[in-house]
């Protein structure tokens, strides 16, 4: 009985999704404000519905209701209760309803605060988001209703994938869901303004707080999922370019591009066409994401038996979606040269350097990705686009992106004197200079350009911003004055710099694990020792160990540098109960300069061993880095202009006049 | 220059230069990818001999066995017909890998016609089967069925 409620609540969510992507919008254009005003209460009513539905799956899990087919297929008594509710999300059906959760929350989130907005552009963002919803849970409902029963219930469910019984489930679903579907704010912002042919400053002021914060919980998300490969697959690898990361991937460098791009619509009300064409391109990218990782087109390592039914729902939503945003935007877009003029040394023209490098990057990730279905469709044989090639395309495009993220801090709109900023940065460039030939000495570099190059960009970004930093507190009351700017008016200020920050670290962490890192495959008898990079690692052999719903292998390693005992690391080979199948649990010993990583093979006999040792300097900065990126953009929507009350009225008028636009021109 | 000849050189050279990159990308992605062969096709020597490819089929239940006390591993890979790749791969295995399962390798063949694999490729689910495989299996049953059926 319980399950059909949660079953009731979808169809009810989906039956108010409906009402809300009709209703707000007619209200909107033959100006009844009855109507207009159903957005808010109908978003309310979908957010409660999909809670509703997913408390009572959660229940399900809960309770190990196997008449549930979903439970039945991706739970187990024996399963921890921590991954029981976990496991809500740990497959299709679920991860779904998430989504679809999500998405109701955060048309809800936009209804409690939006008092500063106009009901209008209220109304058309709520519609909008309810026809997203209208798509979602119409695929949910016919394609995989995650409340389908059994009529033959099993004794025992098939127990959840064992590489997912891990934290990284609880976070990382959740994370990067609330960033592919924070997404969908900004372009439903988008949409609302095409539709309402009004993108003025105001416009986007309001949408930058939102399109920050998807962009952070997509930072997080993508941090945590490489994280949790780093030491759930036991590969050691941060990142494989595979097409379900890079699905991840694209829709924050266009998002990245559209945080920039928004900061120049608000703050210049230039690029609004641009700005539009990114919001829909980032949505658009989530949706792509999501159409990839369900259909199971591309081979990839995180591809799951799949349904091919799903994935002709989700090409076909796609369609409409993107085809449907790109003609609205064809029909109402303003010209792209609109709005203020600027030099070439300017603010604006680097922020659009920085959007048309993060475009190509996008394009170049897409074209990788996708190349695999565009030769198999024009029959030029089946291919694999490898790691290679990413990073070449990766190193030929981020490093500009580096360089000019130095300058950004310090441009000034419209006009920036060259000769001036020359004389601000010179000390900034001399040190970044000095620091990147001495990683030219071969102990750094490894032969590698790319060290001497990493580390030069790494120290032009911190020492460019700690210039910057300095400049902008000697117009304040000096560098005692940071807390009180901090504090104050600065936030957004010093979240840009955190998050510029943030990209130093990835390079630092990127480019010293690459060249730097070492992995060795072995065979190792017990009391046998090896060295790695310094490091010695003694392997005392295998025990047994028991689990809550495995039985594993231990393998015990004593690791010395020197004379000193440095860690004692315990690797486990698990072998699960329901489904007998194994799982390698890597071991780390992390610090800030270097992870020690082991992980167990195969029993080889005679008490061999084999077995995977890794050294991995400075790994951790790669998540850092992410880290600071989010932090930064946390900072950056707690500033106060996002929580200005309503602007004066004859304000509000005169923006609306200046920045209408010419989309009437028939 | 009149603004509209500065829109007609920048747009002319925006052509050239998206044109360019365009190449250069279609000719790296053949350098830096790897084709897929089925075990047949590899048999009828349609693979390369000097690039390295992918091969995909199933694990031969009971032809896995460890080369002495190294960590080079001999399996056999086929499309469950005729057609039998024997494969060495040197390293640990991924989890999921097991006999009579569907798998991928990246790899080069080397003149006695063993398949050397630099990498062994992992999956997350057991009932995955990687697309390209699928497509082999079939081809590859559904040619025996029509010979059966002929000789009939």
């Amino acid at each position: 009985m319980i399950p059909e409620i949660g079953h009731y609540a979808l169809v009810l969510s989906m039956c108010l999704a409906i009402a809300q992507a009709i209703f707000p919008l007619i209200g909107t254009m033959n100006n009844t404000p009855s109507w207009a005003a159903l957005a808010r209460p109908l978003a309310w009513g979908q957010a409660l519905f999909l809670t509703i539905a997913l408390g009572v799956l959660t229940y399900a899990f809960l309770v190990d209701d196997f008449s549930v087919r979903y439970v039945a297929s991706n739970s187990n008594t024996l399963l921890p209760t921590i991954y029981k509710i976990s496991a809500v999300w740990g497959a299709h059906e679920g991860s779904l309803l998430l989504w679809a959760f999500f998405l109701g929350t955060w048309s809800a989130a936009i209804a409690i605060f939006s008092k500063g907005l106009a009901q209008e552009v209220v109304s058309r963002v709520l519609a909008v988001m309810g026809m997203i919803n209208t798509g979602f849970l119409s695929f949910m409902l016919f394609t995989s209703n995650p409340f389908d029963r059994l009529f033959q219930i099993p004794a025992e469910g098939r127990d959840l994938n064992p590489l997912l019984q891990d934290i990284g489930l609880a976070l990382h679903p959740p994370t990067l869901y609330l960033g592919y579907v924070g997404f969908s704010v900004a372009f439903g912002f988008a949409i609302a303004a095409l539709i309402g042919g009004r993108l003025d400053a105001s416009w986007a002021r309001w949408s930058r707080p939102w399109t920050t914060a998807a962009w952070v919980w997509l930072t997080l998300g993508i941090t945590i999922g490489s994280w949790w490969a780093y030491y759930e697959l036991g590969w050691g690898g941060w990142w494989f370019w595979d097409p379900v990361e890079n699905a991840s991937l694209m829709p924050w460098i266009a998002g990245t591009a559209l945080m920039h791009s928004l900061a120049v619509t608000e703050k210049r009300g230039a690029f609004r066409s641009w700005t539009l064409m990114l919001a829909i391109l980032a949505f658009s990218l989530c949706l792509l994401g999501t159409f990839l990782v369900r259909s199971g087109v591309l081979t990839s390592v995180h591809a799951f038996a799949a349904d091919p039914d799903r994935g002709a729902f989700i090409l076909a939503f796609l369609i409409v979606v993107i085809g449907g945003s790109l003609a609205l935007y064809a029909w109402r877009a303003p010209s792209i040269f609109s709005g203020g003029r600027f030099d070439l040394i300017s603010r604006e023209s680097f922020l659009l350097g920085n959007n048309l490098l993060l475009t190509v990057f996008t394009f170049l990730v897409l074209f990788g990705t996708l190349a695999p279905l565009v030769y198999d469709a024009l029959e030029w044989g089946k291919i694999s686009v490898g790691f290679p090639w990413f990073n070449k395309m990766f190193l030929m495009v981020t490093p500009f992106l580096a360089v000019l993220i130095g300058f950004g801090p310090l441009m000034r709109w419209k006009r920036t004197d060259p000769v001036w900023l020359f004389k601000k940065l010179r000390i900034a460039m001399i040190v970044s200079v000095i620091i990147g030939l001495i990683a030219f000495i071969p102990a750094i570099s490894t032969g590698s350009l790319l060290v001497p190059l990493g580390m030069l960009l790494m120290a032009w970004i911190i020492a460019s911003h700690i210039t910057a930093v300095l400049d902008r507190l000697k117009h304040k009351k000096g560098v005692g004055s940071f807390f009180a700017d901090l504090a104050g008016k600065g936030r957004s200020y010093y979240g840009m710099v955190l998050a510029h920050l943030g990209v130093a670290m990835f390079i630092l962490g990127a480019t010293m694990v690459s060249h730097h890192g070492i992995e060795t495959d072995l065979r190792m008898s017990p009391g046998e020792s090896t060295e790695i990079s310094g490091y010695r690692f003694r392997f005392d052999g295998v025990s047994h160990a028991p689990g809550p719903n495995y039985t594993a292998n231990q393998g015990q390693f004593t690791i010395f540098q020197g004379d000193e005992q440095v860690a004692v690391l315990k690797p486990q080979k698990r072998t699960y109960f329901a489904q007998g199948r194994p799982m390698t649990e890597a071991a780390i010993d992390w610090g800030f300069t270097r992870d020690l990583y082991v992980s167990l093979g195969e029993d080889l006999g005679d008490g061999d061993w084999s077995m995977r040792l890794y050294y991995k300097p400075f790994v951790r900065w790669v998540w850092l880095g992410g880290l600071a990126m989010s932090l930064g953009g946390i900072l950056c929507i707690s500033d106060r202009r996002y929580r200005r009350k309503k602007p004066k009225k004859e304000q509000l008028a005169q923006t609306d006049t200046a920045n209408t636009l010419v989309t009437e021109k028939s | 220059m009149k603004p509209r000849q500065k829109r007609i050189v920048f747009a002319i050279i925006a052509v050239i230069a998206i044109g360019v990159a365009a190449k250069l990308i279609i000719a790296s992605i053949d350098a830096g990818s790897s084709y897929f062969y089925s075990p047949k096709k590899v048999l009828a020597g349609e693979a390369p001999t000097d690039q390295v490819f992918r091969i995909g089929g199933l694990v031969k239940v009971g032809s896995m066995q460890r080369i002495g006390k190294t960590l080079t591993v001999e399996f056999i890979v086929t499309d469950d017909q005729a057609a039998e790749i024997t494969t060495h791969y040197t390293g640990i295995l991924p989890d999921l890998f097991k006999e009579g399962q569907g798998v991928v390798a990246r790899g080069r063949l080397r003149d006695d016609g063993i398949f050397i694999a630099e990498e062994v490729l992992a999956k997350h689910d057991e009932k995955y089967l990687a697309p390209e495989v699928k497509e082999a299996l079939e081809e590859a049953h559904n040619e025996a069925m029509n010979k059966k059926e002929y000789a009939q």
